[in-house]
């Protein structure tokens, strides 16, 4: 009974830990872009490449490297504005999610 | 073979410094609350002189001395705490965390009324506070168990099937500050029996970050209750285990998670916790000269909380007398609720609140409660045993 009590156990140990635990991953909290009611959506004929938009996003739901244009990940963006407010040729829209 | 052991005259405090120090335990947070202070004093002058290899982290309060170990029991470490009253009231969000985290320590209580008024003697409402949270609770009769139940604690909490931090209550003066002999097993025995803690279930370790407890769907909490009330229940398993064992190294066993005094031809049950069993045991013995067929069960641990023990002695007595130290407002004594919540029925129990605030109350007061409780019960009087008696004989309105 002992050896079956302590095999239960670390099961349940293991099962505990895995759902008290949360490591740095994309999306722990699951796929927050269903929250968005505006969605920000780049103009890339208006953009300048600055980055600034990757570099305030809350959510870390926008790549950007250098040189190239910033790309939206819609699994995460919760639709905040702070990218279309932030961006400094207003070259983000921001349009109401349906239209 | 014969246990290797040490004999020492201690108050209860310095016991449970005792054995911590042969526990090697290796973080130490604590703020002085009397009738604790002295036990944390004396690790304090264990670690200054070197007896005890600890980290000694002083802290602004008890919520921040819980947390402090909290950190350390996270990181792998074997860590102790001790508080009274309105100190373990202070912890209370803190207590919570640790439990719901799963992680392993010794708390040792040493209980004291909770003010208004100011009184620093010894009820059991701070410990049962804490009731309702995934903490393993024991209750010491005298400083021999204060010390067992301390040593053994490390044992129970760290063990694999619980992970569970563990509770070790003491009658604040009547044991904490009162020297009697205390055996202690050597240092090698414990050491052979308690080895250093495995970094389990979980550890926070440098350079691997994660969250604990982070924001989740609404059913991750309840099925990590439901994974903690697994864990208290296997708790029984061990408890009992480990006070088996405890018989090898220390010549001492107590009967799991309750001892059973001159109950086994009992008809008529008292039912305490803590330090006045002694004089609860005085008064059977008395009872029994005169021919009174009353035996005592002494609830150790309050969690996980005896039921089959309980449903045992229900089975074989025709009533239960239940003398709490500590009261559930609007309700009955807290063991008065617990004792009742197993019966449920098959026999009368009368719940008697006494002792609050360190009322004296001694074998004399226990031989009246329970005289008068056999008396009721022969004379067909136990309708009113709904509500919980206030033995206050001294109290004239």
């Amino acid at each position: 009974m002992g050896e079956d009590l302590l095999r239960e156990a670390l099961e349940e140990n293991k099962l505990f830990v895995e759902k008290l635990l949360a490591k740095p991953q994309p999306g722990s909290a699951g796929p927050t872009g269903t929250w968005r009611t505006y969605r920000p959506v780049v103009n890339e004929g208006k953009c300048i490449k600055c980055g600034l938009c990757w570099l305030y996003c809350p959510e870390e739901a926008i790549e950007w490297s250098p040189g190239g244009l910033p790309k939206i990940d819609y699994r995460f963006c919760k639709g905040c504005g702070v990218c279309v407010q932030e961006c400094p040729v207003k070259a983000i829209d921001f349009v109401y999610e349906g239209e | 073979m014969e246990p290797r052991t040490v004999t020492k005259v201690l108050v209860g405090n310095h016991a449970v410094a005792e054995a911590i120090r042969l526990a090697r335990v290796q973080v130490v947070a604590a703020y002085p609350i009397t009738p604790q202070t002295v036990i944390v004093e004396r690790i304090a002058e264990m670690v200054e002189s070197g007896e005890l290899k600890a980290k000694y982290i002083r802290v602004e309060s008890e919520h921040s001395a819980l947390a402090a170990v909290y950190g350390a029991a996270a990181a792998g470490a074997r860590a102790f705490t001790a508080t009274s009253s309105h100190g373990l009231l202070y912890m209370y969000e803190m207590l919570w965390w640790l439990a719901q985290s799963h992680l392993p320590l010794v708390l040792a209580l040493v209980t004291r009324a909770i003010g208004p008024p100011w009184n620093i003697h010894t009820d059991h409402q701070d410990l049962l506070t804490v009731r309702d949270a995934p903490w393993i609770i024991a209750m010491a009769e005298n400083v021999q168990e204060a010390f067992d139940l301390t040593l053994q604690g490390f044992k129970i909490s760290e063990d694999k099937r619980v992970l569970l931090p563990f509770m070790v209550g003491l009658d604040g003066f009547v044991l904490s500050h009162t020297a009697e002999p205390v055996s202690m097993p050597t240092q090698e025995t414990v050491d052979a029996w308690l080895p250093p803690r495995e970094p389990e279930p979980w550890v926070l370790e440098p350079g691997k970050p994660f969250a604990v407890g982070n924001v989740g769907p609404d059913e991750v909490t309840m099925e990590l209750r439901w994974l903690l009330w697994r864990a208290v229940e296997r708790a029984r398993t061990v408890i009992r285990e480990v006070d088996r064992e405890y018989e090898k190294i220390a010549g001492r066993s107590y009967g799991g998670l309750v001892e059973r005094y001159r109950l086994s031809d009992a008809k008529y049950v008292v039912v305490t916790m803590g330090a006045w069993s002694g004089d609860a045991k005085e008064a059977v013995d008395r009872l029994r000269d005169e021919g009174v067929p009353v035996g005592l069960l002494r609830i150790r641990f309050v969690r996980p909380f005896p039921k089959e023990e309980v449903l045992e002695v229900a089975a074989g007595s025709r009533a239960i007398l239940v003398v709490d130290r500590a009261v559930s407002m609007g309700n009955a004594g807290v063991l008065g609720i617990e004792i009742s919540s197993v019966v449920r029925g098959r026999i009368p129990v009368k719940n008697v609140i006494a002792g609050l605030g360190g009322t004296d109350t001694g074998y004399e007061d226990f031989e009246d409660m329970i005289r008068r409780f056999v008396e009721e019960y022969e004379s067909g009087r136990t309708d009113k045993w709904l509500e919980p008696e206030w033995y206050m004989p001294w109290f004239k309105r």
